[in-house]
Formats: C-alpha cells, sequence, structure tokens
C-alpha cells in the first residue's frame, strides 16, 4: 500500500534534519583539521608534548592549556556534582513539596546568565574575596599540601574552577532532577514499605535507579567546562605554564583561542591556533565516548540495575 | 513622586528641547562652514562606497571621521574593527579597500603579499605603565632598563636598589612586583615589546617583539579593562595600557626616562614629540630627491629628543594602490587629506595625539602625488 503524501514529506523532513547535524559536524571538522593541517604537519610534537608557546619564535607547545583545560574541568565538576546532585535530590525527594519549584527555578536561572556576567562576578567579588580571605586561610596548609601554595595573586585555577562549577551545576542539577523525577514511585513506595528511612529509599533505591542518567548529566556538565571561554579568559591569569598549585595561573584551550585568534596575522600562528582547536574537538570527543562507555557499564553490570 | 515628575516636565523637557536645538544648530553651522572645501575633494556626484578593517584601536577615530565625511562628500566609508592581524590579512586577500593596523606588515608579509602596500601613519598612539602603589607620595619614575627587568622577571621586588635610585626621597615598599600583561593578541603588546626589544638586549635576545610574546612572568589579562582592573585591585602590581584608556580612567603613569635622560608622563605634547623627534632624524624620509611615497612604517619607539615620551608608535592605514585602482585611491587620498591636515582636532577631542602639523602635510603631498602620477611607490 503506498504510504500517504504527508507521511512520506514527514519521513524527508525529519530524515534532512537528522543527517543535517552529522554533516555540520563533519564540515566542521573538515575545515578545522584543513586550516590547522600546516601546524600539525609542522608542529604536531610540538602541539602534542611540547610546553612553550612563544609565537615571535613559532613555538607551539599546548600541554599546558591542555593540562589546564583539563584540571579546571574536572575540578568544577568535583564541586559541582555533589551540589547539583543535592540540589536535585531536595527538589525531589527530601525537601518540603512548595520550595521544589523555587528552588529548581532558581538553579535553572544560573543556566541563563551570559558567560561574560559569570567572568565580571569573578573578577570583581570572587578574585578579591579568594585574595583576601580564602587564599591566606588556606596558605598555611600549603605546608603540607602543595595544592595550596602562593603566591596567591587571585586569578588562578581555583578561581577557573569556581566559576565554572557555578556554570555548570545548572546542567547537571536540572538533568539530575528529570532523571531522578522518573524513577518509578513503586520503586520509593517499596523501599519505604520495607522499613526503609527517606534518607535510605534515596540511597538504595532512587539514586541506583537514575545512576546511568546522573553520569550522562555529569558528563554533560563536563563537556560544558572544556569549551568555555571567555569567564575562564577572565579569571585564569592566562599563563602558559603547568600549575604547581591551585593558586597558580594556567591557561585553557578555549580562552587560549579566543585571546590571540583576533590579532593572529602569521599563518603559522593561525595555524597552531587551528590545530589547538582540532585537539579540543578531540579532547570533548574523546569525554563524550568515555560517557557513554560509563553509562553503558553503570546501566548493565552494576548493582543498582537490578531495580531497574 | 508625582511632584518630581511635574518638575522635571515643567523644567526638564523644556531644557532638553533647549540643549537639542542647541545641538542641531550648532553641527549646521559647523557642516555649512567645511562644505565648501569638502565638496570640492569629489568631483563627481555618485555615491562612492568603500570599505575597509583593521585595528581596533584607532577605530572610535575612525568612525567619527567617516561619518563626518559622509555628510560632507558622497563617499561612505564602511569600516570593521577586526583587529591589526584580520586587517592585513583582508588588505592582502583584497576583500577590502584599505585596511588599518598598529602593527606594521613585516618584510616578509610585504614580499607575499605580492603587490605594493601603503602605510599611512593617520594617528599617534602610545603606551602608558601604570602601577599600585599604595602611599606612594610621587608619581614612580622608571628608565628603559628597570622596566625590562621588571618584566623579565630579574627585578622582582619594589624596594630593590635600582627602583630606588630612581626615586630618590620617596619610600619604597618592601613588596613583590606583579607583573601584568596582555592575554589577547594586540598592538598595544606590539609597542611595548617593540620598546623594550629596543632598549634591552636581554629582552630582545628573550621574549622580543610582537602582537603575542612568551611573557617570562606575571599574569595576561584580557583587553585595557583586564590588565587595568587586575592592577587596579592588586597592591605591588604593574601594567602596560594603551594611554588613552589610562588617561580616561585616571590610572597613575609611569614617567618613562627617555633617550634624552628626562623622565616624561604620556601626555599629548609629550607623544606627538617623538613623531616630530624620529622624523626630524630620518630626514631621508622626506628627501626631497626621493620620489614617491616613502615607507612610513618607523618604529618611534626611545625616539631622540628632551620632550619625547619614549612609548609611541603611529596607526596606520593600509592602501594597496594597484589592487583597488586609481579611482579609489584618489577617493582614499582625498579622504585622507581631509582627515589628516583640516580635521586634525577631532583626533585631540577623543583622546588621541594628531600627528604633528608638518609631518601630515609632508605626508598627504607625498601620497597625493604617488597616486595621481599613478606611481605604486614603495611600501
Amino acid at each position: 500500500m503506498q504510504s500517504p503524501l504527508g507521511d512520506r514529506l514527514y519521513r524527508t523532513i525529519t530524515t534532512v534534519c537528522a543527517a543535517a547535524i552529522p554533516f555540520v559536524l563533519v564540515l566542521l571538522t573538515a575545515v578545522v583539521v584543513r586550516a590547522a593541517w600546516p601546524a600539525l604537519a609542522l608542529h604536531a610534537g610540538d602541539l602534542a608534548f611540547g610546553s612553550t608557546w612563544d609565537v615571535p619564535r613559532e613555538r607551539f607547545g599546548a600541554v599546558p592549556a591542555i593540562v589546564g583545560t583539563l584540571l579546571s574541568s574536572l575540578i568544577a565538576l568535583a564541586i559541582a556534582t555533589p551540589l547539583a546532585l543535592g540540589v536535585a535530590i531536595f527538589t525531589v525527594d527530601i525537601g518540603p513539596r512548595r520550595l521544589h519549584e523555587p528552588v529548581a527555578f532558581l538553579v535553572n536561572l544560573l543556566a541563563a546568565i551570559p558567560s561574560v556576567v559569570y567572568g565580571l562576578w569573578g573578577v570583581f567579588v570572587l578574585i578579591p574575596l579568594l585574595r583576601n580571605t580564602i587564599m591566606p586561610a588556606l596558605l598555611p596548609l600549603g605546608a603540607v599540601m602543595p595544592l595550596f601554595r602562593g603566591p596567591a595573586y587571585g586569578p588562578s585555577l581555583l578561581a577557573a574552577s569556581l566559576v565554572l562549577a557555578i556554570m555548570i551545576l545548572p546542567y547537571i542539577a536540572s538533568v539530575s532532577r528529570e532523571v531522578l523525577r522518573a524513577v518509578p514511585p513503586t520503586q520509593r513506595e517499596a523501599a519505604l514499605a520495607l522499613g526503609a528511612t527517606r534518607w535510605e529509599v534515596v540511597r538504595d533505591a532512587v539514586l541506583p535507579a537514575a545512576r546511568s542518567g546522573l553520569i550522562g548529566g555529569i558528563m554533560l556538565g563536563l563537556g560544558r567546562a572544556l569549551g568555555e571561554t571567555l569567564a575562564v579568559a577572565m579569571v585564569i591569569g592566562n599563563r602558559h605554564a603547568i600549575p604547581d598549585s591551585l593558586f597558580d595561573p594556567a591557561y585553557t584551550m578555549a580562552s587560549l583561542l579566543a585571546n590571540e585568534f583576533a590579532e593572529a596575522s602569521s599563518d603559522a600562528h593561525l595555524s597552531a591556533l587551528m590545530a589547538v582547536a582540532a585537539l579540543l574537538l578531540l579532547i570533548t570527543l574523546l569525554v563524550n565516548v568515555l560517557a557513554r562507555w560509563l553509562v553503558q557499564r553503570v546501566a548493565t553490570g552494576l548493582p543498582g540495575s537490578r531495580w531497574t | 513622586m508625582p511632584r518630581l515628575s511635574l518638575s522635571f516636565r515643567r523644567v526638564g523637557l523644556p531644557a532638553l528641547a533647549l540643549a537639542a536645538l542647541a545641538t542641531i544648530s550648532a553641527c549646521g553651522d559647523r557642516r555649512s562652514s567645511r562644505a565648501d572645501s569638502a565638496t570640492a575633494l569629489t568631483p563627481s556626484g555618485t555615491r562612492v562606497d568603500l570599505t575597509g578593517a583593521g585595528a581596533t584601536f584607532p577605530y572610535p577615530l575612525y568612525s567619527r571621521w567617516f561619518n563626518e565625511y559622509a555628510t560632507l562628500t558622497n563617499v561612505r566609508i564602511n569600516y570593521q574593527s577586526i583587529g591589526s592581524g584580520g586587517g592585513i590579512r583582508q588588505v592582502v586577500a583584497r576583500t577590502v579597500d584599505f585596511g588599518a593596523t598598529d602593527v606594521p606588515m613585516t618584510d616578509a608579509e610585504l614580499a607575499s603579499a605580492g603587490m605594493p602596500v601603503l602605510h599611512i601613519p593617520t594617528v599617534i598612539g602610545a603606551v602608558a605603565i601604570t602601577y599600585n602603589l599604595p602611599g606612594l607620595a610621587r608619581p614612580l619614575n622608571l628608565s628603559p632598563d628597570v622596566i625590562a627587568d621588571i618584566f623579565l622577571g630579574t627585578i622582582t621586588r619594589w624596594s630593590d636598589t635600582r627602583i630606588a635610585a630612581l626615586n630618590p626621597n620617596v619610600t619604597m615598599p618592601d613588596t613583590d612586583i606583579l607583573v601584568v600583561h596582555r592575554a589577547d593578541g594586540s598592538g598595544t603588546s606590539y609597542i611595548f615589546s617593540d620598546f623594550l626589544t629596543t632598549v634591552s638586549p636581554s629582552w630582545a635576545a628573550g621574549p622580543g617583539r610582537g602582537k603575542d610574546v612568551r611573557w617570562p612572568v606575571g599574569i595576561g589579562g584580557k583587553g585595557n579593562e583586564g590588565v587595568a582592573g587586575q592592577v587596579k585591585q592588586m597592591p605591588g602590581a604593574i601594567g602596560y595600557l594603551e594611554v588613552v584608556y589610562a588617561r580616561q580612567n585616571r590610572l597613575p603613569v609611569v614617567h618613562v626616562r627617555n633617550a634624552a635622560g628626562r623622565f616624561i608622563s604620556p601626555m599629548p605634547f609629550e607623544i606627538a614629540s617623538a613623531a616630530t623627534a624620529v622624523l626630524e632624524a630620518d630626514r631621508k624620509l622626506f628627501a626631497s630627491d626621493s620620489k614617491g611615497t616613502p615607507d612610513l612604517r618607523v618604529s618611534l619607539v626611545n625616539a631622540p629628543g628632551a620632550q619625547s615620551y619614549p612609548i609611541a608608535s603611529f596607526t596606520w592605514m593600509l592602501v594597496a594602490p594597484t589592487a583597488i585602482g586609481p579611482q579609489k585611491s584618489r577617493q582614499l587620498a582625498a579622504f585622507i587629506r581631509w582627515a589628516l591636515l583640516e580635521n586634525p582636532d577631532v583626533a585631540s577631542t577623543l583622546g588621541y595625539v594628531p600627528l604633528p602639523s608638518e609631518a601630515a602635510t609632508r605626508i598627504v603631498d607625498r601620497l597625493d602625488a604617488t597616486l595621481a602620477a599613478g606611481r605604486p611607490g614603495p611600501p
């Protein structure tokens, strides 16, 4: 039987839409790699293993930027994840019902604030606070923990990680909230019927069932942290060196691109920046593959899944 | 509240209307007085569109110039401030009629462009060094070698004897120096590193000159506002800024020792003096027997002359006559004549330092001669 015209049209439109995304991605990758090619051919070793970024002498070592990108994102994730899960659990299972919506609304509002505003907040509020209060308080710890060694200028890996943590919080929180809400009520009721306390219900019945979705949310946050540009460039101190301590200035790949692209005039410099962009694309891809793999492993192999 | 709004209606509105009228009539006067000389510049009556792109530093001045020029003539000039690097790229790619840059093209860039690209100075820029030393009674005096060693990280404390020697009768605090530099590529960094390269052999052997250099110490701020913000917040900090930004924000500036041994603050007269002194010293640029437009990619740093501020530079318009043809070249030359000779006050009112009038006249005359003769001339 011939399918009606509407069906065929609908099918065509959705196919085109679905094909457009991979097409754009492939095109984008192709353009970036093509522009990066001269640098990849000439400086590949330097880009991947060198730590000297010296434009006039055409040395393009991207290791400090790569390390800074990974460190700032992972620290941000370590700060934001517990907070976001706390918010999500509160607004689904624990807190008073009339607070659920307002709290979720306020957290989502964080996602609507433009990046530059976070940067300005970082420069004018967070950095003075870090330099005058938090860093001096932590410096004595530096004697035993090298993470907290000074000099404490303010603009630092820590400042960037804190700003990033606040920026990715709403993404993780709102995905987690939806995931927790999707856990069937029967799950909770069953646990309650077995005499579980509210905390035990969340811990043993809700979180394990939601685990794969939660990891997805966390990875979404990580992806955003890796690519964040402006706010990071404003607070990280923009120094091409691998940081020894949380108080050291550092660099990220995205802020390097934002800082140097507009005024780059030599072909070698432009191409090296494109190569950094290609590397960033690759790292983001790897993170997503890793996330997929984690989600699958968690969804199939771990004890929590026996309820799902 | 109602009373307040009533009083605004009674007094505020008529006042506003009066002010508006006054502005309009003032504009009208200015226009009519200049119209005669300007209409003579463009003989044909058809509308002409020119496009340009490049440096952000002169953008406020250029857009003012272009707007005023458009009201006087039939020439509309559209300018995108995409940065000096972009300006050079677009001129070479022939996607614009002219470019603008704070950093002159290198010989290699000119050679690979495959056509002559004229560098036409339009206005003078300078870099101010700002600092945060609470309680310092007098302006800080620094010499070029000390500045270089601070930015190299060789001098690390404000109480250093070499700083003290330059500032007698001032107690320098015994604190660390924190260097703040630009993180984004910038003509300001180019001028400053050009200065450091000129005055310090160890800087020349180390970081060298460029829009992005490898700063040995310190933290990077994004834009003038990023550097200024971090210097303002951190006691003990020192950084460099585009001079108009420093002046508008009333930041303390270092008095820099010039080639003649005097400590000079970056004021308009002292900045213009650097250009006058360099053009005087380099007489062959305008020697009467040389033909065509001279190569004006000259650096103004560490200029001779008792009054010269040592960290100054031209900013240039880039014109490739062979790429845009004689007609557009002549239109651009007419604009440049008008901007540099008939309208230098605009630059001063916006905080820029106009070219000294004698230098401007020579540049414009040579430019006209070059383009009228259809000769591309040297770069």
